[in-house]
């Protein structure tokens, strides 16, 4: 019964956010400013975790092909795949759910307990649209840039465990990075990528704009925020791969 | 003028205001007194909208607000400055920035003429130096100041005013009243203010409404609240020794 109020109120709401904006020229402006404080200042991690991600799947993808008859190159391949199809999108996504989604939800949740948000509404904004919608349209361009940075970064990591351990060659793993390139993984995780986007940032305003009380609730609107956009992005993760791939 | 009808408001099948009937002048401060919950907070937001009223009629200068279709609202919206009981200011947002919010969302002004606007409010609550500095950089009483200077932004023809001076020091307490009242009387504002401070209630009660657990109890002004025979508001005005103290007096 909660649960279903939650999701009524949950559509309520984005029916509030895409409303049509009152003046087009401060919410451009909020556009960018998004852009940067969800995507770009998500490079760092991002690249942390992409860089161990890429080592650590070609580490373990070279400890397990001990088989000599299988080729080496393999072990290029498959931290390219890897990370193009699922962990460049899926884990990034879900490692940004908590950075970017926590803040949205703390922000926008302080804003809401603090009046913030009942001042905008008495000027005659519309809150939910004003704060959100550049939110969800920033970073539902952003991403796809950060999932294929992520991939690159990824690739690398890769690279620097065949150049410095003898596990895998260069040449092999090299070889193994170009080889068989599908390009529709590509817009597959790309795909992924944008439906991500759009859940952690709608999902964690959606807990935010409701907090009711004071600091205490804040953090459980940010809590609640992370954990609902990690399982739904795990459920269309699932969905989408069903759709796209089978 | 702002007029009340038998405005009723509950939460969860509790009963917040109870069928209040009162009249807002213009170019007068409205005081709205009373204890901690008794509803002050909940009448003022209902005044200006943000909670949704179960029964009864508010009515904006002849303009009744529930018969008003979305854009006649919106405008009514336009000519509403609050000053939130926190403040309220955008913590992301300079002192500047914050003033400057509503020219940019509601005027065409040039960035230049809505910088001067902005100035001109920031001069007028008489806070110097700060235009850089964000909220969490300044003491609570330079941030009602700036909370003000960002309700008459857009010269409003209504301000509502929440506990402006809680959590204030006296002599702040005193300046910001009077700022409110300059503002009020040079402007020809209608002016709501809520406050628990008996002190505000001397400086600026121009017409004042006492709430009692949601009741509307009495009505009157700055000089007839001493003489009162109504024993809650008495117990709420001299509720201090140094008030007892004062009544014996007079
Ligand atoms: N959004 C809400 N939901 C449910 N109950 C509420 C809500 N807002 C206020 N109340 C209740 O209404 C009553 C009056 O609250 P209100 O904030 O108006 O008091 P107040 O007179 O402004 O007090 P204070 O001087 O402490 O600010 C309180 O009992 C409060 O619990
Ligand atoms: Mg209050």
């Amino acid at each position: 019964m909660k649960s279903l109020f939650e999701i009524g109120r949950y559509f309520v709401f984005l029916t509030k956010v895409f409303a049509r904006p009152e003046k087009g020229k401060m919410y451009f402006k909020r556009f960018f400013e998004e852009i940067y404080s969800l995507g770009i200042n998500s490079l760092g991690i991002v690249t942390i975790i992409s860089v161990f991600m890429g080592m650590v799947i070609t580490l373990q993808t070279a400890y397990n092909l001990e088989n000599p008859l299988i080729p080496e190159y393999l072990v290029g391949l498959t931290t390219r795949d890897s990370m193009i199809l699922e962990f460049s999108s899926t884990i990034v996504g879900l490692i940004l759910a908590g950075k970017v989604g926590s803040n949205i939800a703390s922000e926008i949740g302080t804003m809401q307990v603090t009046e913030q948000i009942d001042a905008l509404e008495i000027m005659g904004v519309n809150p939910a649209s004003f704060l959100v919608m550049p939110k969800i349209f920033a970073f539902m361009f952003i991403l796809p840039f950060l999932v294929i940075f992520s991939i690159f970064i990824g690739v690398t990591g890769g690279f620097i465990i065949s150049a410095t351990t003898n596990v895998i060659s260069i040449q092999d793993y090299l070889y193994g990075i170009h080889y068989a390139f599908n390009e529709y993984y590509v817009t597959y995780t790309l795909i992924k990528s944008v439906f991500f986007a759009f859940i952690i940032t709608s999902v964690s305003s959606y807990f935010g704009y409701y907090t009711k009380g004071g600091a205490l609730e804040v953090g459980r609107a940010s809590t609640k925020g992370v954990v609902y956009s990690s399982i739904f992005i795990l459920l269309f993760n699932y969905i989408l791969t069903q759709l796209l791939l089978t | 003028m702002i007029e009340v009808k038998n405005i009723s408001k509950s939460f969860d099948g509790k009963q917040v205001l109870k069928d209040i009937t009162a009249t807002f002048h213009t170019g007068k401060i409205n005081l709205i007194i009373g204890q901690s919950g008794s509803g002050k907070s909940v009448l003022l937001k209902s005044l200006v909208g943000l909670h949704k009223i179960d029964k009864g009629e508010i009515i904006y200068d002849k303009r009744p607000y529930s018969t008003l279709n979305f854009k006649q609202k919106k405008q009514i919206r336009r000519e509403i400055g609050m000053v939130f009981q926190g403040g309220a200011l955008f913590d992301s947002a300079t002192v500047l920035e914050n003033v400057m919010f509503p020219l940019e969302m509601f005027t065409k002004m040039s960035p230049a003429e809505k910088r001067d606007r902005a100035e001109f409010c920031i001069e007028k609550v008489h806070l110097e130096n700060a235009n850089k500095k964000y909220p969490s950089e300044i003491s609570g009483g330079m941030q009602k100041r700036v909370a003000i200077a960002r309700a008459i932004a857009l010269n409003p023809k209504y301000l509502f005013c929440d506990e402006p001076n809680s959590g204030l020091d006296p002599k702040t307490s005193i300046i910001i009243d009077n700022l409110i009242k300059e503002i009020t009387t040079e402007f020809n504002i209608t002016t709501i203010v809520n406050t628990h401070d008996m002190n505000s209630v001397m400086e600026i009660g121009d017409n004042i409404i006492y709430i009692y657990q949601g009741n509307k109890w009495w009505e009157g002004n700055k000089s007839e609240i001493f003489k009162t025979e109504n024993p809650e508001l008495n117990n709420f005005v001299f509720a201090s020794e140094l008030y007892k103290k004062i009544k014996k007096t007079i």
